[in-house]
């Protein structure tokens, strides 16, 4: 077919392009994923009892901060990356900025504590599990972003992936922190920044082959 | 003169996505010359694969034209989409992929045109047949006959929706199709 026949092809019949559908597909991938991971969340981990008398201290709010900025950020970077030549420019200083507050807020929480208090606020009672269970509670949501991604024309795949892991394991932590029952900076600022890298190592290594159209 | 290129095609492009077919025609036949022009440079050594690539980069830019924000230069959209058919095209033959610098400069794409279409070496309108059924009659009736999508529904028995689907499917597996044979 000549490419001249081929363009006649193409735009007899085009009608117009669906519009909005990076926003749709994001919705549904976070709408349907996030419940997911809550569900699983609640049978697997259950919400914390006190969850009440938590909700009074700034600590639980700092860290629905943390993690909702964290899950926002990382959208606008995976839209961003689904579109053909968008840039990122200041999205992951930005990304970088908020886990350096958690960072300073943990150090800060060191420095006013006793020596013996430091393996406590650092490690918790949870070190153990806290990034695995995030990495587990991440996978449907990156499943559902990686979807959402395939109806768009992500480019550089690499990133893309990165960016859809992270922004699963943003999420996870965010749903995450209903069950978890660790009020330190130091440990949040280790652990669950761990636990939300899995899933993003995971998407660098797999966006290349997951992405590819 | 890119600048007039870029503003030229972009509202080529958005009435074109707003539904009107003969801005979208213009639309693609100018993108095909600056394509044509872009792929050539870079493919001086392989030019028989020229117009095969151009032709999956215009597909490529049908089947993704609903990730183009009005907001964002149309230059480095199709930039980035040519460049991505163009490296995994590299990919695919083996050949060692271009230094970044040769298909990185991405305010170039627009300046140059190339109006002489070689013969393309894969013929789409064969691909096309290898299609399932469901999929080949929607894009026949539609996209060659120039049929309404009423009358394509009303001949296949599919509902209009699943006429849309179809087209929409059959074109993403038609450019599927472009990767595997060369």
């Amino acid at each position: 077919m000549k490419t001249d026949d081929m363009i006649a092809m193409l735009a007899t019949g085009a009608g117009a392009a669906p519009r909005h559908v990076a926003g749709r597909r994001y919705a549904l991938a976070i709408g349907w994923g996030g419940l997911a991971a809550a569900l699983l969340m609640a049978v697997m981990l259950g919400v914390r009892p006190d969850l009440a008398q938590a909700a009074a201290l700034p600590m639980f709010w700092a860290k629905i901060a943390y993690t909702g900025t964290l899950t926002t950020g990382s959208l606008v970077a995976a839209a961003r990356l689904s579109r053909p030549g968008a840039e990122l420019d200041r999205v992951p200083g930005l990304l970088a900025a908020v886990v350096l507050a958690m960072w300073a807020l943990g150090t800060f929480s060191l420095l006013g504590a006793e020596r013996e208090q430091w393996r406590s606020l650092v490690l918790g009672q949870t070190w153990r599990v806290c990034p695995f269970l995030i990495a587990v509670l991440s996978v449907p949501v990156f499943v559902a972003v990686l979807w959402a991604m395939k109806g768009l024309a992500p480019t550089r795949l690499r990133l893309a992936g990165g960016a859809a892991g992270l922004l699963a394991g943003a999420c996870a932590a965010l749903v995450y922190s209903l069950h978890c029952p660790e009020m330190g900076a130091p440990f949040i600022g280790v652990w669950y920044l761990l636990g939300m890298l899995v899933p993003a190592a995971a998407g660098l290594l797999l966006g290349p082959r997951l992405l590819r159209w | 003169m890119g600048v007039t290129a870029e503003e030229r095609l972009k509202d080529l492009l958005v009435h074109g996505l707003a539904g009107d077919e003969a801005a979208y025609r213009g639309f693609l036949a100018g993108l095909a010359a600056h394509l044509r022009a872009f792929v050539r440079r870079r493919l001086a050594r392989m030019p028989d694969d020229v117009e095969d690539i151009v032709q999956e980069s215009l597909l490529a830019v049908h089947n993704q034209r609903h990730t183009y924000d009005a907001a964002q230069p149309l230059t480095a959209w199709v930039h980035a989409i040519a460049r991505y058919k163009l490296v995994d095209h590299l990919r695919r033959v083996g050949d060692a992929p271009l230094g970044g610098d040769a298909i990185d400069e991405a305010a170039e794409l627009l300046q140059g045109a190339d109006h002489h279409a070689a013969e393309a070496r894969r013929d789409i309108g064969k691909l096309l047949e290898r299609l399932p059924e469901r999929q080949r009659r929607p894009i026949v009736h539609v996209k060659l006959e120039g049929l309404s999508v009423a009358e394509t529904a009303r001949l296949t028995g599919m509902s209009p929706s699943a006429v849309k689907v179809n087209v929409h499917r059959g074109l993403k597996a038609l450019a599927a199709s472009l990767k595997e044979t060369r």
